[in-house]
């Protein structure tokens, strides 16, 4: 038992001093891709430089290099930025429960596993970031996390907080998806529109006793503490973005409807009849996370890479749309998380016997993805 | 009304069927031989009539050009036609859960040529499925063989008929309150092969008073028995495939493992046992029973010797179809030698079918099946321009 301890102790001092060891003070320099730095027209020969987790530089082949930088060699092949899945579901996330149609306080922070082999999957194929979603069947499943693939043994060091101090958005659907008909779900999409706009006046209400009560400077005018309404004041405030699970025509536009009235920042998920209201969605200045053509791809939105920047990027074998195309390695905050060059990390790429579930137990993180939300 | 209008088409392309085609590509896979660079196939009556480099064109040809030209795609296993897009009770015909063992299930009384996922199928390639009942049952029942091109069930139907669709494993269990284990499935099935093997004998005794009354699902069993369908066992785990086959080799079966996520680690046990292989998409969810797979299933088991087929497959939930076309593609990217993973999806399917006098290459005499394209057709970038079933231009895309 002691020895176990000590053991354990041993391996938490390894993990700190690896930590350190990687905290990366010496540039790195990427020499001879292409790189597309997606902001800029594409640079041939190019280099990047990255150093303390930031980029430092990325240029042409007359950018100059610090002298006391590590210097790779990457002709040939081609770097892009790291790749932004805006819907996910690994980790294992949840949401709501069967016994409420909205769910504003549930948050899916409480049920992702930080040490999840679905990350080094998510890193063999590029992504560096992801918003983390609940799977649907509700009008409203909860609270989303935007991580980083960063290593850590709790899911606060993978969390991106953003300007606003919040690191997710708000997980809504409606159409057939949340229509169950049954245990306070709705069963048509008008009871399902009357249902969100309820929680929204309610909402409206409760920031108007919050913002008045702060006016005042009188705390005892300050409503009871709400979960629920707490996440919709950050919704309504526009600090937390509603990602709206939609198909249909007419689905689409009660969001556009809903967004209206109510003013919340939205991202329109799926979207496969976009193209029928595809004004209505400009007029809205709302964007759009589409699913690809085959399912199980898709979903990407790309960062950029500018000095200043996280360095998180992806060196690619070749062209980025080619089928033959492979991620070599995927860098997250100036560390290298995917080398394909090794085995152990080629198999998260690939499969193999016992890779995902190592246990040889059924993988359990994607539970919930068979009545998540991907139709 | 829409079933008339395509039979109001089909009427009349009935009558341009004798339109004579001829396909240039700048580079044409016969499947059957060596790449054709600068290639023409002459298709006539609907059938391929020549095909080669620098053939002369008659006058009287319609002439066609593309980068690439392929045979028809045939997709080695699906359920569309059975189950719709929309995911609901209505479409959804490729289970019936009222009894584990039900190979009386005919497809052809379920199969919908008009669906639009059929259509789908046409636009990216597919000219011939293999289609018909689902996962999920020991036995689900029957599967059959079309043309995706538009008619009515008899006209675009091949083989009416042709495997048992059987399931092993967790999808049984979690479908019906009895199987409930991996032995019980196995004891059921063994159980009604034996009676339908006395069910046979019982019949071909000369006295007819002993000859029992019929049975539709004893029927099929003994057609199986006698290896006139082959048995589609859908098996992803090892120890299910190895069930399959201990199954197969008791009762003679004809055996086509249909998934097969674990074949890789069964090399020594499927190579010269003469079990023909329907693997996943490449790009399958790894979870549950196929929590090991590989991308590089397909590139390992050709490696082998052992030739495979690439599937769309069934899932329960989403996608309700995928495209052999992408999935063949991924499977080149990992280690595929890229004319094996074109045969994937089209010569190896035709032979699993028994069908490769008809499709699967571009060959003198065989279905006019063609598909042309405006690039490699495994790269995303890439469309299929054209698709011709049986001479017929069904799908034209790059205009």
């Amino acid at each position: 038992m002691k020895k176990h301890l000590l053991a354990g102790v041993m391996v938490q001092l390894l993990l700190l001093l690896d930590f350190h060891g990687q905290a990366q003070e010496r540039p790195i320099a990427f020499k001879g891709a292409l790189i597309y730095p997606v902001t800029g027209p594409p640079i041939e020969k190019g280099i990047l430089i990255v150093q303390k987790g930031r980029i430092l530089a990325v240029g042409d082949a007359t950018t100059s290099i610090p002298s006391d930088a590590e210097i790779i060699d990457a002709t040939g092949k081609v770097i892009i930025p790291g790749i932004v899945d805006t819907h996910s579901h690994i980790g294992g996330p949840e949401g709501g429960d069967n016994s409420n149609a909205l769910n504003p306080e549930v948050r899916v922070l409480d049920a992702v596993n930080p040490s999840s082999n679905s990350f080094k999957k998510a890193l063999a194929g590029g992504i560096t970031t992801a918003n983390i979603m609940p799977g649907s069947g509700h009008l409203m499943s909860g609270q989303t996390i935007y991580l980083k693939m960063r290593q850590s043994q709790d899911i606060e060091g993978m969390l991106e907080i953003n300007e606003k101090g919040v690191y997710g958005g708000m997980k809504m659907a409606n159409g057939t998806n949340s229509m169950r008909g049954a245990n306070g779900f709705p069963g048509t999409r008008a009871k399902s529109a009357a249902m969100d706009r309820e929680l929204f006046v309610k909402a409206v209400e409760y920031k108007k006793k919050l913002d008045s009560a702060i006016a005042k400077k009188d705390s005892t005018k300050m409503p009871e503490r709400d979960l629920r309404m707490e996440s919709m004041v950050e919704v309504l405030e526009g600090r937390r973005i509603v990602h709206f699970h939609t198909h249909k025509m007419n689905d689409i536009l009660t969001v556009l409807r809903l967004k209206k009235e109510f003013g919340f920042r939205v991202v329109l998920h799926h979207v496969s009849e976009a193209w029928k209201v595809i004004d209505a969605i400009a007029a809205a200045g709302v964007p759009c996370s589409i699913i690809n053509i085959d399912a199980p791809g898709g979903k990407l939105e790309a960062m950029n890479l500018e000095k200043g920047k996280d360095a998180d990027f992806v060196i690619l074998t070749g062209d980025p749309f080619s089928v033959y195309t492979h991620v070599e390695q995927t860098w997250v905050e100036g560390l290298k998380r995917f080398d394909r060059s090794i085995p152990s990390d080629k198999a998260f790429a690939v499969g193999g016997y016992k890779i995902y579930t190592p246990e040889g137990a059924q993988e359990d993180d994607d539970k919930d993805y068979e009545w998540s939300d991907e139709r | 009304m829409k079933q008339l209008f395509y039979y109001i088409l089909s009427l009349f392309s009935t009558l341009t069927l004798d339109a004579q085609i001829a396909i240039k590509g700048e580079k044409v896979y016969t499947m059957s031989g060596e790449v054709i660079p600068n290639g023409v196939v002459l298709i006539k009556d609907g059938r391929i009539e020549k095909v080669g480099a620098s053939l002369k064109i008659p006058s009287n040809y319609t002439v066609f050009q593309a980068k690439v030209v392929t045979p028809g795609l045939v997709d080695a296993r699906s359920v569309v036609g059975l189950s719709g897009p929309l995911n609901i009770p209505i479409d959804q015909d490729q289970l019936e859960k009222s009894n584990p063992i039900q190979p009386d299930l005919r497809a052809i009384d379920a199969y919908n040529p008009d669906d639009t996922l059929v259509g789908y199928l046409r636009v990216n390639g597919v000219t011939t499925i293999h289609t018909g009942h689902g996962v999920g049952a020991l036995v689900s029942g029957q599967t059959m063989v079309a043309k995706t091109k538009p008619g009515l069930i008899d006209a675009v139907t091949i083989v009416p008929r042709i495997m048992l669709a059987m399931s092993l494993g967790t999808s049984v269990e979690a479908n019906f309150t009895s199987p409930g284990t991996k032995s019980k499935e196995i004891a059921m099935l063994r159980t009604e092969l034996i009676k339908a093997q006395i069910y046979e004998k019982k019949m071909s005794s000369k006295d007819s008073t002993k000859q029992p009354s019929r049975d539709l699902n004893m029927e099929v069993l003994v057609k199986l028995l006698h290896g006139e369908i082959k048995a589609l066992i859908s098996a992803n785990t090892s120890l299910d495939i190895l069930s399959a086959i201990r199954l197969a080799k008791e009762f003679n079966l004809r055996l086509v493992i249909e998934g097969g996520a674990e074949a890789y680690r069964l090399i020594d046990k499927i190579k010269g046992s003469g079990i023909e292989i329907i693997v996943h998409p490449t790009m399958a969810r790894p979870y549950g029973e196929m929590a090991n797979m590989t991308m590089e299933n397909a590139a390992i088991l050709t490696a082998a010797g052992i030739p495979v087929s690439i599937e769309s497959g069934y899932e329960g939930y989403v996608p309700k179809t995928r495209v052999i076309l992408f999935e063949a593609a991924a499977a080149a990217a990992n280690g595929l030698p890229y004319e094996d993973a074109l045969k994937a999806i089209t010569l190896n399917p035709a032979r699993l079918l028994g069908l490769d006098k008809r499709i699967g290459s571009i060959e003198k005499g065989k279905d006019g099946d063609i598909v042309l394209y405006d690039g490699d057709p495994f790269e995303y970038t890439t469309h299929v321009c054209k698709v011709f079933i049986d001479g017929q231009l069904v799908a034209d895309n790059c205009q």
